[in-house]
This record gives C-alpha cells, structure tokens and sequence, in this order.
C-alpha cells in the first residue's frame, strides 16, 4: 500500500518583536523576524528524514540572507530593518510559496504575512504546503497499449488493416464504381489521397 | 469507411506529436545526458575530527561561504551548507566533539552544526555595533554551568557563548575603549582572558578579564612611540610579536608581567642577509614564529629572556602550518616546500628542531602551483608509532590529503569558482577501425538490445536491471576523445578564479587537461591577477583543417579595470600555451569581430581605458581585414555608476604611437539617463553567436509577422535610484522600472517602457526579436516576468504580390540612420514564483527549434520554460485559429512543472550562471550551468524530434520486422492456397 503524502506543514510563527530595551541599539535598527518550519508526517510510513529538514533553508529577500532551519523547524532572522519582505523556503521536492512580511516600525509586534501564491493573509501564521514536487516522470508499467502506440505498433496495426481490411473493401466494392473511380484518377493524373481509396465518401 | 479510417490514422498521429511537451525525465535516467559534481570551494581553515573509533573527517569553511564536512578515506562530502553570498565564514571549530562551530557574517552569527549530519542545532546572532576581527576561540576546559564556553570577539564585543544552546552567557563590550582587539588569549588553566590589541598605531592594550562573568580585573597599557604594523602573533602564552611601523623590526611584547614590556629587535641584527620588508606568517608555532623576506622564510625563537634567535632560513617557497600537539605535550607542525617538481612535507618538533619527525617527498603536478595552506593531523599507525596526515591547499584551489608519503586524495576545488565559459571541438576521429572490433561490439550492441527488450517487457530480473543501468552510465562513447555525429562530445572550456583553465569533456565531466595560466599567476609585476573572459580564438574548419582549435584568455593584473591586461593563447587539444602576452595597455572591454583571417583566427578588437583600440591577432593581414570593414566597426560602453551609455566608432590610427595596432575611437552618440530617477541596474545583448532561421513568422490568420532581427540590439533597464538597494525599503509610489531597447550603432531608443512600483534586481535575456526580464513587482509584492517582442513593421507594405511585380516595393530603398525604422513591439507580464540567480535561452546548431528559457531559481535548480507561456499573444480565450498556432490561454503567472527542471531532484549550489550551447543535432541543446557546484546535461526543447531517443527499442523494431515478414508469408500461402481453391472449383 502507498503511503500517504507526508502533510508538510510549515508553521511560520513569526513574532515580530522588538529587541529588548536592555540592549543598546540604535533605534530603527532591526528587529527580529521568527519563524517555524514544521514538518508533520502522516501515516504509517510517512517519516521525514532527518537529512531533508537539514538542507532546507530559508531565504530572505531573494537572497540578501540565508538561514538554516533548527531541529525544531525554527528559523530566525536577525537585524530585519522595518519594511515589506519577501522570505522564501528553499527545499528540494515541495514547493512553498513565498511570504509577504511587513516589519512595522510603528506597531511592533504587530504580525502582517501572506502568502503571495495565492494572496492568502496568515492570521494564524500557518503555511499549509501548496504541493510536493515529483522531479520525475512515473514510468509507466508494460502495457499492451504503449506497444501499441508506439510507432512500430503503429506500423503494424497499419500493416494488418491494410492487410485483411482492404481486401474485404476491394472485395465489396461495385464494379462500376471501381470502373469510375480509375476514369476518374486517370482524368485527375495525380491522384490524391481521398480519391485513393474509392468510395469512402459515399460508403463512410 | 477507408476515408474515415485515414482521417482517425492522421488524427492519432497528430495527437501524438503535439501533445504537452515538457522536459521530463525518468528516475533510471539520471547520469545518462547529465553529470553534477559537488564542490566545496578554496578551503580557507580545517579541523580534524579524528576519534579513535568512527569515521576519520574533517571540517572545512572555505571562501565560497561553505561550510562542509568531508570524509578524509576518500575526500567525499558528508554534508555541506552554502551560506548566503554575504555570509562570509571567518572561523570555524568544533566543540564538544559532537558540533561544528561556525562564526560569520563579519563575526555577527554563531552557528552549531551537529557533526554526523549537518543538522544546524543552534544559531546565534551577536550584537555589537563597531566593525573589528572577528575571533573565536573554544578554550578547552573552560566550563559554565552548561557545558564548554565559545569564546567570540566580534563586533568590538567579547561573547561568552554557551556550547550546548548558543546562549549568551555574559559580554563585554570594548568598543567604548576604542580597542582594535588582535587576540583572545586564555593561559592554560587559569580563569582570566586577556584581549590584547592596537589602539591607534602606536599603543598596546591589554585587558584581563574574568572568564566566569566577563568582569574587568585589570586594564594595562603602553605606548609604543615606533608604532605597529599589521597583526600580533602569539607565541607563548606571555609573550606576543609583532612588527613596527616601517617593518624593519620585530618587536615582542611581554605583557603578563606587572608592566609591559616591549623589546625592539632590528631585523638585520639576526638575519644577516635581510632584505625587503618583512611578513609575519600567522602560524601558530609555540616558542617560534616565521618571518617571511621576499622569497626567505626565517624560523625565529623567543629565548625564555625573551630573546630572538634565528633557527632555520629556507630558501625554497613553502608553507607553515600551525603547531600540532601531540603525545606526551610535545608539539610539531609541518613545512611543506617545493624542491624541483616535488613537494617535500617535513614535520618538526617545536623545541627541538633538529630532529625530523617526517620527512616525505612526492611528485606534484605543476599545474597545482605552489602550496597555499597546511593542515595538519596526527593518527596512531598500526604498528602504534606517530603518523601524520597533511591537508594541502594549492594555488589553483585543489585540495590534497598527503599521507606516507603519497596523496590519497585530490579535490579540484578550483572547478567551484568558474568564470567564464567557452568550448571547443573535438579532434576528428581517424579512419580504419579494426573489423574485429566491430564484429565484436556488433555482438555486444545486440546483447545489449536484447536486455533492454527484456526491460520493456518487464521481464529482466534484478541482475538485468542493474546490468541496463550500468551498461547505460557507463557508455563508452560518453568518454571518446573524438568528435561525435551529433555533436554531443566537445570540451567545455572553463577559466576559475584561481587562474586555471580546466577542459572538461561533457560526455562524462572528467577533466581533460588543466593549465595553471602563468599569465594569470602572481608575480612581481602582477601582484593580483584576475581572469576575465575567455573566448575562441582560432576554431578551425575550412582553410586550416589540421590546425588545433585555440583560445584567448583575458586577464588582469589588479581587480581595477584600469589595470593591465594578461593575454594568453592556449591550445584546446593539448592544453599548453601557445604565448603569452603581458600587456601595457588596459582592457576595459573585449570585442570579438565577425571576421577571420586565413588562419581561422578570430580578430578581437581591445579597448582600453582611454578608449583606443587595439587589434589582435598582430599580423598584417588583420590589419587588411580590419582597413577593409574599418567603417561597420561600432561598439557601445555602458557607464553603470554615471548613467551613460555611449556609442562609439573607430577612426584612425593611435597619434605619438609607434603602434600600429593601435587605433583611436569617437564617440557616435550617448544616452544620458537622468541621475535622480533612474539608474542602469541591468542590460543585456543578443548572443554573438545565435542563429536565427527564419525571419518571417507567420501567424493564426494567414498572416505573417516579420521579426525585427538585429545584433546590435541593446537591452537596458533602470530603476529609480532609492529602489536599486535593498528590498523593502522603498515604496511602490517612488520606485519604478524603465526597460529600454536601444541600437546600439545609431544610439536609437527604438522602445521605452515603464513598469510603475517595480525594482530590480532584474535578470534578462535577449534573444532573436524579444527579451524577457525578471523584475519584482512591489505593488503585488511578487515577482513578475515580462516578455517583449519586437516586429519589424517596414516589410508590411511588401506583402502584396503585385507591387512586387510592379516595382513599387521599398525593399530597395535605401536605408538610412536618420529615418525612424518603423518597428512595433508587444509585451505581456506574468507573475513567477521564485527569485531568479540566472537566466539563459536555449540555442541550437539552425535556430528552428522552438526555445526554452532556463531559469536558475533561488533553490539553486534550473527550470526550463517554454518560450511559449511567454508570448505576448497570449490572450484570455484564443481562437480557433491561434489554438492551432500553439498560444497558450493567458494565465496570471507562469506554471511551475517541477518535472521541467533540467536539473531533476539534484541543485547546483551557489547557482551563478548557465550556459548554452548548440549540439549538432538541430533538436538539442547543451546546458552548463555553474556555481559552487557544476552540473551539465542535454535537452531537447521540442523533443528530439531528429533522432531515435536513448530507449528506442531496436529489439521491438527487429520483432516488427520480423513479424511482419512472417505475415507476408502467412499470407502468401493463404493467397496461394485460395487462389489454388478458386482454380479447383
């Protein structure tokens, strides 16, 4: 039995808080962006492996910054100046839609993310994962259909028609018409492909 | 009923050939057409994990921002990270024997990475606010409350750091004190950190700080009135060295004592011969330090009064690595130098320098160039003596791994840092293949078939199944030296940053020859040579058959463009090089020409920064050449930084110069883009190379459309220059993107258009009558795409038959620059997913197949995309009559197939450009694409519609033919028989 698709579920917590007042910064500094990639596995067989939740990173701003995620799917960014971002998830075989994070510098705390795929507001901050990517083509198993479609089942379906067919077509052709139809070619010279094969527009 | 029988025949056909077609592939036919290789880039700084049980690696971080653990058996990558591209690693550890420590981003984020699987456990980020060295040190047995404590300066902030979570435990900020911090030392076993450093040029500071909560105990300092030059060197735990200002003197500093005490020590008091300005060497060799003059490399040791001593000189270039301990408290570190064509590796003990404790000799190619960079590690023999292990790292990159003697491994880290790409032919295979030979294969061919039929028909066994795949992979035609019927084999051509030229054989990656540029390698008058560009330089085929194919590699000597330029010519078959030129002039731009002399040499036009131009080849005959065409010889500059584009022309020969390959331009025309709202972040030109087959389009409605096809077409963009930085800081209201089309002999802005709340970064590509661009859209907040085309409108008139007839056609009019050309262009935007690092079309040997765009997505794969989805036709509901023209129904954004990824489930880290190029096969197109990784493959936009694809059935053909063989019998003894029937009765 096939396991059910592993629900990748990418739970972008992003609490957009201020740094502590303790800490001497100058103000308009940043502030830190938090996150969570969390992957869920349903089904009996549907593990994660861990080697796949290593290499997933997270991309801030088409590439200004690059983090990894931590064993709990956490993810930070550090010193994000206030404005509209743009964090995408990099990882082989899903596909993630980026997000759309405002970092207000006047209503700190306040968190503002969408999905930009699908123009989807994050209230929740909940990520549901638009689809797994399946790099390659399923082969499909032996099938008396594909020999057929092929180009050499092509060739001999074509061969056995024209074989046992068109004998019982030549077979219940009128003479008279037989007699027209080769007037008529010889009136034409070239012959054309309907006219090859007599009496089809009248039988058909 | 035949008729109809015709019609369903036709229509299967016709369903056949023209269904979806995108680039997909099966899972068993990975490693067929493709081949990736894995890098890790030049290792800046190693760490051995050398248990006693368990697999022997080491961890390196290296100046493509990687950080990686590699298997040192046989040099494989256990896993590898690529950090952001301004994440730069500046020191790496390991803590804990279990995690990886990494400091980057100019000291500000820490990073623990579990050691077996790359997992990164924890990170931190490290405020502070000045910029200083970044430092970290993992002192032994210095413990909190939770585990070991990371010591890290950054930032002008010393950071006591948690091993286990990263937590901060206490800091001290230094950065009021106005404190260049040059090291953290902790004596052994005790609980005080000192952080000694420069303030200004002339006074030393040190702070000894409590290592349990980061208080301050005490605060030395003293004045130094000769001042300090570059870094200080620890030598032991009391004592430092450094250099004074003018760098004739070493001076040591004693400052663990009451007060600090300074020794000044003239250089040629100890080295008699000292010449030049000394270096010190940033080895750490306790007791001793090296000092490098020029070319002599001096060993000094520090006396316990604290006097110099000269132990060694050696001549010979070589490298330190830094002190090893090993059994019993003894210490020993490596010196590897280069005598003759051998390296000699020889490790010594510190304090007794006398005794060897190795000394290994081995044969090293010379296209590796000098040794860069030691890392040392020791093992236990099996007969239970000391053995050491060496890491090397070489001039062109590579890394090694010397032991007893020989090298275990080599990896061609240089392959992470291409530049530039070129290719070339392979030789012409010979006649007279041996007829045994091909009986024998003939043999082999056929039982190969007969295993692949048994694959199809799914009756192979496992061993079968694993015997196709092998059989597959392992072709031997993917590794033959010679040139090939469809053109599939060349040798791809590639220039690194270490100055090395690799030729690659694209049947299978392997690398064919490499060449060390000696062009491209320091030396006195060079001091820091960068490769530019390569290009081809003599590709033979009609007057000079039995000539081999060569190519230029540009160069220069310092990164600024006004530096002077290397020139080398090297031969792709042999890969030697033919000659060099080490140039007075600059090179500010490359021009290859359209013409070739006799030899097939292509002539280059070079321009410099007083923009003359200078022609190679140097022969008279191109001069000829070049007189001949000397008024079509135009070529634009853009000036990012001004907001200018100027078109220019030659005109005569260079004036005061004895040079007659010198010639002086004017400048034509110039495009002035206003400063305040806008500035040029991207362009783009048509390949030099693309074919275009046919100049007419004709469309849905028996109509036609002509292309306007030009190779002086130039794409600029520009965007406002608040929205060129950073995203997120600017408004939709007060950023906006401005595309260009521009010829680029006339000057003519031919089409201008505006995409209002949109910035860069943009990546285009032009190609035949259109380009696309990648832009992100701030207003949706999404990226976007736009396609524009451009139609030439002046062959409209012409359609009419009976003008032509009669004369009254303008196809003979003359063509002039003042009169507008009369184009109109159409363009359509779609939004896309992911950031773009490059994108590239597809090209093929005549231009008729259809075109795919391949775009590398900020996941570091490559994805292809039909041309079509980009048509600005496109429209929301196309007729009949453009449905069977191929449009596609309009869509807001592009679809992603994830099976149109040319590069399957594999990346190619560090993605940074992808290259094309035409098999000779119509239907196929060669892609490149490199980065940190290299990846190649083939793919064919509209299927090989040429060829018989890899899983053509040869078997099932035989069966057919067979088959219907037997028919013809079976049905001639049927015939036979009734007619004998019809004879009878």
């Amino acid at each position: 039995m096939r396991s059910q698709p592993v629900i990748l579920v990418l739970l972008v917590h992003l609490c957009i808080s201020s740094l502590s007042s303790s800490l001497a910064i100058s103000p308009g500094e940043g502030y830190t962006v938090n996150g969570r990639v969390k992957i869920r596995s349903m089904g009996a067989q549907g593990l994660v492996l861990p080697g796949k939740l290593s290499n997933i990173k997270v991309v801030l701003n088409g590439g200004q910054r690059v983090t990894l995620l931590r064993p709990d799917g956490y993810f930070s960014f550090d010193n994000v100046p206030a404005g509209t971002h743009l964090i995408e998830v990099d990882a082989i075989g899903y596909f993630f839609s980026p997000v759309r994070v405002d970092v207000s510098a006047r209503n700190p705390g306040k968190v503002q993310a969408t999905l930009t795929e699908n123009r989807r507001g994050l209230s929740e901050l909940v990520l549901e994962p638009l689809r797994e990517e399946q790099y390659y083509e399923i082969r499909e198993p032996f099938s008396l259909m594909s020999v057929v479609k092929s180009p050499m089942g092509l060739m001999m379906g074509f061969m056995l028609v024209v074989m046992f067919l068109m004998p019982k077509l030549m077979e219940n052709m009128d003479p008279e018409e037989m007699r027209r139809a080769q007037e008529e070619m010889r009136s034409q010279g070239v012959p054309s492909l309907a006219s090859l094969l007599p009496g089809g527009a009248a039988r058909s | 009923m035949g008729n109809g029988m015709i019609r369903f025949f036709l229509v299967l056909l016709l369903f056949l050939s023209s269904a979806e077609y995108i680039f997909s592939l099966y899972e068993d036919q990975v490693g067929l057409m493709d081949w990736h290789q894995r890098y890790v880039g030049k290792v800046k700084h190693a760490v051995f994990h050398t248990q006693k049980t368990g697999r022997k690696r080491v961890a390196v971080s290296t100046e493509e921002n990687v950080v990686a653990l590699l298997d040192l058996r046989h040099g494989e990558i256990i896993w590898r990270h690529v950090l952001g591209a301004n994440d730069a690693v500046d020191a790496v550890d390991i803590a804990l024997g279990k995690y990886v420590i990494t400091l980057s981003s100019e000291g500000s984020i820490l990073r623990a990475w579990s050691l077996p699987d790359g997992q990164m456990v924890w990170g931190s980020f490290l405020q502070g606010s000045n910029l200083s060295k970044s430092l970290l040190s993992l002192p032994v047995n210095l413990k909190a409350n939770k585990g070991n404590v990371i010591l890290v300066f950054s930032k002008g902030c010393l950071h006591a750091v948690s091993s286990i979570d990263g937590e901060v435990l206490w800091e001290k900020d230094l950065s009021a004190e106005s404190i260049e911090v040059q090291q953290i030392i902790r004596p052994l076993g005790s609980d005080m950190i000192y952080a000694v450093g420069f303030v200004g040029s002339s006074q030393f500071d040190a702070y000894q700080i409590n290592a349990k909560n980061g208080e301050l105990v005490k605060h030395k300092s003293a004045d130094f009135p000769d001042g300090f030059y570059g870094d200080l060197l620890l030598v032991s735990s009391d004592i430092l060295v450094s250099l004074d200002a003018t760098r004739t003197s070493l001076v040591t500093i004693d400052f663990q004592k009451g007060e600090i005490i300074f020794k000044k020590t003239h250089v040629s008091d100890i080295v008699d011969e000292s010449f030049g300005t000394a270096v010190l060497l940033p080895s750490e060799l306790s007791g001793m330090f090296a000092v490098r003059f020029n070319t002599l490399l001096v060993f000094i040791k520090v006396t316990i009064e604290g006097k110099l001593e000269v132990v060694d000189k050696i001549t010979n270039a070589a490298a330190v690595s830094d002190a090893l301990s090993f059994s019993e408290g003894q210490q020993a570190f490596a010196l590897v130098e280069h005598v003759d064509r051998k390296i000699l590796l020889t490790m010594k003990l510190v304090h007794d320098w006398n005794s060897d404790l190795l000394k290994e000799s081995i044969a090293m190619d010379l296209q590796r160039g000098m040794v860069q960079k030691v890392f040392i590690n020791t093992y236990i023999r099996t007969d239970r003596s000391q053995g050491f292990r060496a890491l090397i790292v070489m001039e062109d990159h590579s890394l090694l791994l010397l032991q007893q003697g020989e090298i275990v491994w080599s990896r061609e880290e240089g392959l992470a840092s291409v530049i530039d790409v070129t290719t070339s032919e392979l030789p012409v295979e010979k006649k007279g293949i041996l007829v045994v030979k091909v009986e024998q294969s003939l043999f082999e061919w056929l039982k190969g078939h007969v295993l692949k039929l048994k694959g199809t028909l799914m009756l192979a066994g496992p061993e079968d199944i694993a015997a196709i795949q092998g059989m597959r992979l392992k072709s031997s035609e993917k590794s033959k030296m010679t040139r090939d019927h469809n053109g599939f084999w060349k040798l791809l051509i590639v220039l690194t940053k270490a100055g090395k030229l690799y030729a690659l054989h694209t049947g299978d990656g392997r690398v064919v020859w490499s060449l060390l540029l000696p062009s491209l390698r320091e030396s006195g008058s060079c001091k820091r040579p960068t490769g530019l560009s390569v290009y081809q330089w003599q590709v033979p085929h009609h007057h000079a058959m039995d000539e081999n194919p060569s190519v230029l590699v540009v160069g220069r000597c310092r990164p600024n463009w006004d530096a002077p330029v290397a020139l080398s010519f090297v031969d792709t078959y042999t890969g030697k090089e033919l000659k060099s030129m080490g140039l007075i002039h600059s090179c500010a731009q490359v021009i290859p020409l359209p013409f070739t002399d006799s030899t097939e040499q292509r002539l280059h036009l070079l321009i410099d920064a007083e923009k003359h131009a200078h022609l190679y080849p140097r022969t008279s005959e191109a001069i000829g050449i070049l007189q001949h065409e000397f008024s079509n010889i135009y070529w634009y500059s853009v000036e990012a930084d001004n907001g200018i584009i100027r078109g220019h022309v030659l005109t005569s020969n260079c004036i005061g110069m004895v040079d007659e390959y010198c010639f002086t331009s004017r400048e034509l025309w110039s495009i002035v883009f206003p400063s305040e709202s806008e500035k040029i972040i991207a362009t783009a030109t048509r390949k030099l190379n693309e074919v275009v087959h046919t100049q007419a389009k004709a469309i849905a409605d028996q109509d036609v459309m002509y292309k306007y096809i030009s190779k002086n077409l130039l794409f600029v963009a520009t965007s406002a220059p608040k929205a060129s930085g950073e995203f997120g800081m600017a408004q939709p209201e007060e950023s906006c993107l401005v595309v260009y089309l521009i010829d680029t002999v006339t000057g003519r802005i031919l089409h201008r258009m505006t995409h209002h709340g949109s910035q860069g970064p943009v990546h285009a590509v032009l190609s035949e009558n259109w380009v696309v661009y990648h832009y992100f859209n701030l207003r949706a907040h999404r990226y976007e795409m736009s396609v524009m085309e451009i139609y030439d409108q002046s062959w409209v008139d012409n359609k009419d038959v009976w003008k032509l007839v009669v004369g009254k056609h303008n196809l003979t009019s003359p063509i002039s620059l003042y009169s507008r050309p009369a184009v109109v262009t159409k363009s359509q935007s779609y939004f896309f997913t992911h950031s773009v690092k490059a994108i590239a079309v597809t090209s093929t040997a005549k231009g008729i197949t259809s075109k795919q765009l391949l775009i590398g997505t900020i996941g570091d794969q490559v994805l292809a995309l039909d041309k079509r989805y980009l048509d600005p036709r496109r429209s929301l509901d196309p007729t009949q009559a453009e449905k069977e023209e191929g449009i596609i129904p309009l869509t807001d954004s592009l679809p992603i197939i994830p099976q149109s990824y040319v590069t399957h489930a594999l990346n190619v880290e560090g993605l940074r450009g992808i290259v094309t190029l035409p098999a000779k096969l119509e239907s196929t197109t060669l892609v490149f694409a490199y980065g940190v990784d290299i990846f190649f493959t083939r793919i064919a936009p509209s299927r090989t519609y040429d060829s018989l694809t890899e899983d053509f059935s040869y078997a099932l053909l035989l069966l057919t033919i067979v088959a219907l063989i037997a028919a013809i019998f079976v049905t001639w003894i049927m015939s036979e028989r009734k007619e004998l029937q019809e004879k009878w009765t």
